[in-house]
């Protein structure tokens, strides 16, 4: 493996003067369709019930959608509800913080419920950046433009709209909060590109910048007093006689025992769908993205978007072993590190959009065969890191990279002097709950934010959009909630019977599933070789 | 550079060898021996809260435990190292250190002893950030316990960051919230220096409060920031903004193609 890595080493002063040359949009389209694998023959089927009936979405999810309630609806008592308040939060990440904190300060009274812990999130691993067209040479048209050809021109315009608009905002209000942006001695923030952007407008706090956003967001939540309840998810949506959402039924997964609470409006924060391991890929994501929040407002009725199409993040851990699939963040590329095969060779511009580089690396790797192949037989590409220090000076990855720097260190890899060898690993759920901007689903009272919901994306997410997906968003929600929550009376009866439905509609369909979902954490148990 | 573990140990001094070999666990005791080695040659045997079990070795704590048969629902989160839920303390036969690392970024080693801290009762102030100002009479208004330091510099031992602990505590004791904000900013908030801290301060809980008055008091806002704000509140985009969103896939895939890309500055 050194000897491969000395290739590395020997053709970097050639490659430092050379730029791969950007896809052609042909190109691209001809790389994703053979390589991406979102186009699997096996990755993905049909849907036989709900909504999206005859839509194609991953075979793992589809397998969560078509199983049974954890709960029997026809038998679980709901008419006595433990607790009453304005707003249900359903999240303990970045987007449910951000609600609660907003629906908080608009007056309502806010009940915030985790799977995990508060902060147990994908929130608190994304590294590389948030994006806010705020210097003078960008502007919200150009970070609109980039979205959309990012997201293969199917992202909802109203979405990409709010989103681009409220950037600057989100920044402002981390400001305001005290969260330590990287910062020129005058205040300036510094900025670089991403994958797909066309201005520098990525901002970031080391390498920690969705931890240092989470745990500012965590620490304001506790200060404002806002109730929180740990390791009690939802796994039911309750409906009114009107079918509006009028809260859920939580879990104690300590206790085993549930409790129904009714609310005027419920936000679903929940995230993606990571550790449904889709393809068979390891994953980026944390410990509960299980798909939780798709799964009841599915069963709901709630529409789904763009779920055919999964985003994988081109550089992933392929080698140490112990910490295969992690994320090595999109920053490593934008402060400079090229990527090469096994003969030091670049074979992609290193910030194509992710779907793009993914491919690429794919290509390089099963149609190419110029990969390099571990001991454990896992294959990968070569990302140049040491390039950053030749680059921006003896010590950049260190400073600006602590956390990969440090989370290599910890297996005696400097990636200061050493390339890292990495592979695609999945990463994100580019689709979702449909929503307006306002956050409001098909259904009244239920709102969705975050990654667990679609459209704002289209079909592939730009790095440093998710921080600010489920900050716009959850913002947003948590507004709109308020004040649905101030208009509307306590709900009445409250019922399981689109449970009930669901589950009548899964046995004329001849599905038979000895599972349940939402399937709350994933079975790792004597599973040595899953991260 | 080494490992966490290696770089956290000092060198051994006599006194060291005199208290591991008062400390040696008697002869036939269960950390002393892996009889199955033989039958498995890759296992290691770890003790999981006192309870032995053989595991494939070059896993992870966490993993190794989910191979013994143990589903998480408290101490584990994110898996990645940046949530701190797995915080574990372990021991090695022959050694009567306790050491500290998260459970999805070590390895196990042979004899292991290991307990993870899922929670712990830390103390944390309440305040509104706005109305403080970034100086030591805040830190002490809300934790005057900071001052009880004995200056044992057990924390910064056991922090799995490698942080130094003990010194930015030292600089928020100063005064100097800049210093404690950049020094601590790696925290992840784990709990480990709280739980063995004699003075029972909460450094992690005050670390997070020092970049918080840094953040918001003590860094200049961005005056670039405050002018855009002032722009979109004027509405100066929504014109043009308004045109986009009715723009078809063609039109805009034109423009798309026409962006000019911002060079990196030298």
């Amino acid at each position: 493996m050194q000897e491969a890595a000395q290739v590395v080493e020997r053709t970097r002063a050639r490659r430092l003067k050379e730029v791969h040359p950007r896809l052609e949009p042909d190109e691209k389209q001809e790389l994703l369709r053979k390589f991406h694998p979102d186009y699997r023959p096996d990755a993905q089927r049909e849907i036989k019930v709900g909504p999206n009936a005859g839509h194609r979405m991953p075979v793992e999810l589809v397998d969560v959608l078509e199983s049974p309630a954890r709960i029997d609806p026809q038998t679980f008592d709901v008419s006595h509800a433990d607790r009453e308040v304005d707003v249900l939060v359903i999240g303990g990440g970045g987007g449910g913080s951000a609600a609660a904190l907003v629906a908080h300060a608009a007056g309502a009274k806010v009940l915030q419920v985790t799977k995990l812990r508060l902060g147990d999130a994908n929130t608190m691993m994304a590294q590389g950046g948030i994006q806010a067209a705020d210097k003078p040479k960008d502007s919200p048209m150009l970070h609109y433009l980039d979205v959309v050809g990012g997201g293969g021109y199917v992202n909802k315009p109203d979405l990409v709209r709010a989103l681009v608009s409220d950037a600057p905002r989100v920044i402002r209000w981390l400001e305001e909060l005290g969260a330590m942006f990287n910062k020129a001695p005058d205040g300036t923030m510094e900025t670089i590109h991403g994958g797909g952007t066309c201005r520098m407008r990525m901002h970031f706090a080391r390498d920690y910048t969705g931890a240092e956003i989470m745990r500012t967001l965590r620490d304001e939540v506790r200060n404002q007093g806002i109730e929180y309840i740990e390791f009690s998810p939802a796994v039911e949506l309750l409906l009114d006689e009107g079918g509006a959402c009028g809260g859920a039924v939580l879990y104690n997964m300590e206790t085993g025992q549930f409790m129904v609470v009714k609310a005027k409006a419920t936000i679903l924060a929940t995230g993606g769908f990571g550790r449904l391991h889709v393809s068979g890929f390891e994953t980026t994501n944390h410990y509960g993205a299980t798909a939780d929040g798709l799964v009841m407002a599915y069963r709901a009725g709630v529409n789904l978007v763009f779920l055919d199409a999964t985003q994988f993040h081109p550089t992933g851990v392929a080698f140490p072993e112990q910490i295969v699939g992690q994320l090595v963040t999109e920053k490593v590329r934008g402060l400079g590190a090229q990527l090469t095969n096994v003969k030091g060779d670049q074979f992609v511009y290193p910030l194509e959009t992710r779907d793009a580089v993914s491919s690429a690396i794919i290509r390089e790797c099963q149609e190419r065969g110029l990969g390099f192949t571990t001991i454990t037989g896992r294959q990968g590409v070569w990302l140049d890191s040491p390039m950053i220090d030749v680059i921006g000076g003896k010590g950049t990855v260190e400073k600006q990279l602590p956390a990969m720097f440090r989370q290599y260190a910890r297996f005696d890899i400097n990636m200061a002097e050493e390339p890292i060898l990495i592979f695609p690993t999945l990463h994100y759920q580019n689709g979702g709950i449909e929503i307006n901007d306002s956050g409001e689903t098909g259904i009244p009272g239920l709102f969705a934010a975050g990654e667990v919901s679609g459209g704002v994306h289209g079909r592939n997410r730009l790095m440093g959009n998710s921080l600010l997906d489920i900050l716009v968003f959850g913002r947003r929600a948590g507004a709109a909630a308020a004040e649905r929550a101030a208009k509307t009376p306590v709900p009445g009866a409250l019922s399981l019977k689109h449970a009930e439905r669901y589950n009548q509609e899964l046995g004329a369909a001849g599905l038979k599933s000895d599972r349940s979902s939402p399937i709350l954490l994933p079975d790792y148990t004597r599973k040595a070789g899953q991260e | 550079m080494a490992g966490t573990e290696t770089a956290r140990e000092r060198p051994m001094t006599l006194i060291d060898a005199l208290e591991r070999k008062r400390q040696a666990p008697p002869a036939g005791a269960p950390q002393d021996v892996v009889t199955e080695a033989g039958v498995q040659p890759r296992s290691v045997a770890i003790n999981i809260m006192g309870k032995r079990y053989l595991v494939p070795e070059g896993l992870t704590i966490l993993k190794a435990m989910e191979y013994a048969g143990y589903s998480f629902v408290r101490g584990c989160g994110c898996r990645g190292g940046f949530c701190g839920a797995c915080a574990t303390v372990y021991r090695i036969p022959g050694d009567y250190r306790l050491k500290v690392g998260l459970a999805c970024q070590t390895v196990v080693e042979d004899g292991m002893y290991l307990a993870q801290i899922p929670f712990y009762p830390a103390n944390k102030a309440v305040y509104d950030i706005s109305q403080m100002k970034p100086t030591l009479g805040s830190l002490l208004t809300h934790y005057p316990e900071m001052a009880r330091c004995l200056g044992c510099n057990t924390c910064t031992k056991v922090c799995p960051q490698d942080l130094k602990v003990m010194e930015f505590m030292a600089a928020a004791m100063r005064g100097d919230i800049a210093r404690a904000a950049e020094m601590s900013f790696d925290c992840l908030m784990c709990g480990l220096c709280a739980s063995r801290c004699p003075a029972e301060t909460v450094q992690y809980n005050i670390a997070i409060l020092c970049r918080r008055l840094y953040g918001r008091h003590i860094a200049p806002a961005a005056k670039h920031l405050a002018d855009r704000l002032a722009e979109l509140e004027t509405g100066s985009f929504d014109e043009e903004l308004d045109k986009l969103t009715k723009l078809g896939r063609d039109e805009i895939k034109k423009l798309y193609d026409a962006r000019d890309i911002e060079k990196e500055a030298d």
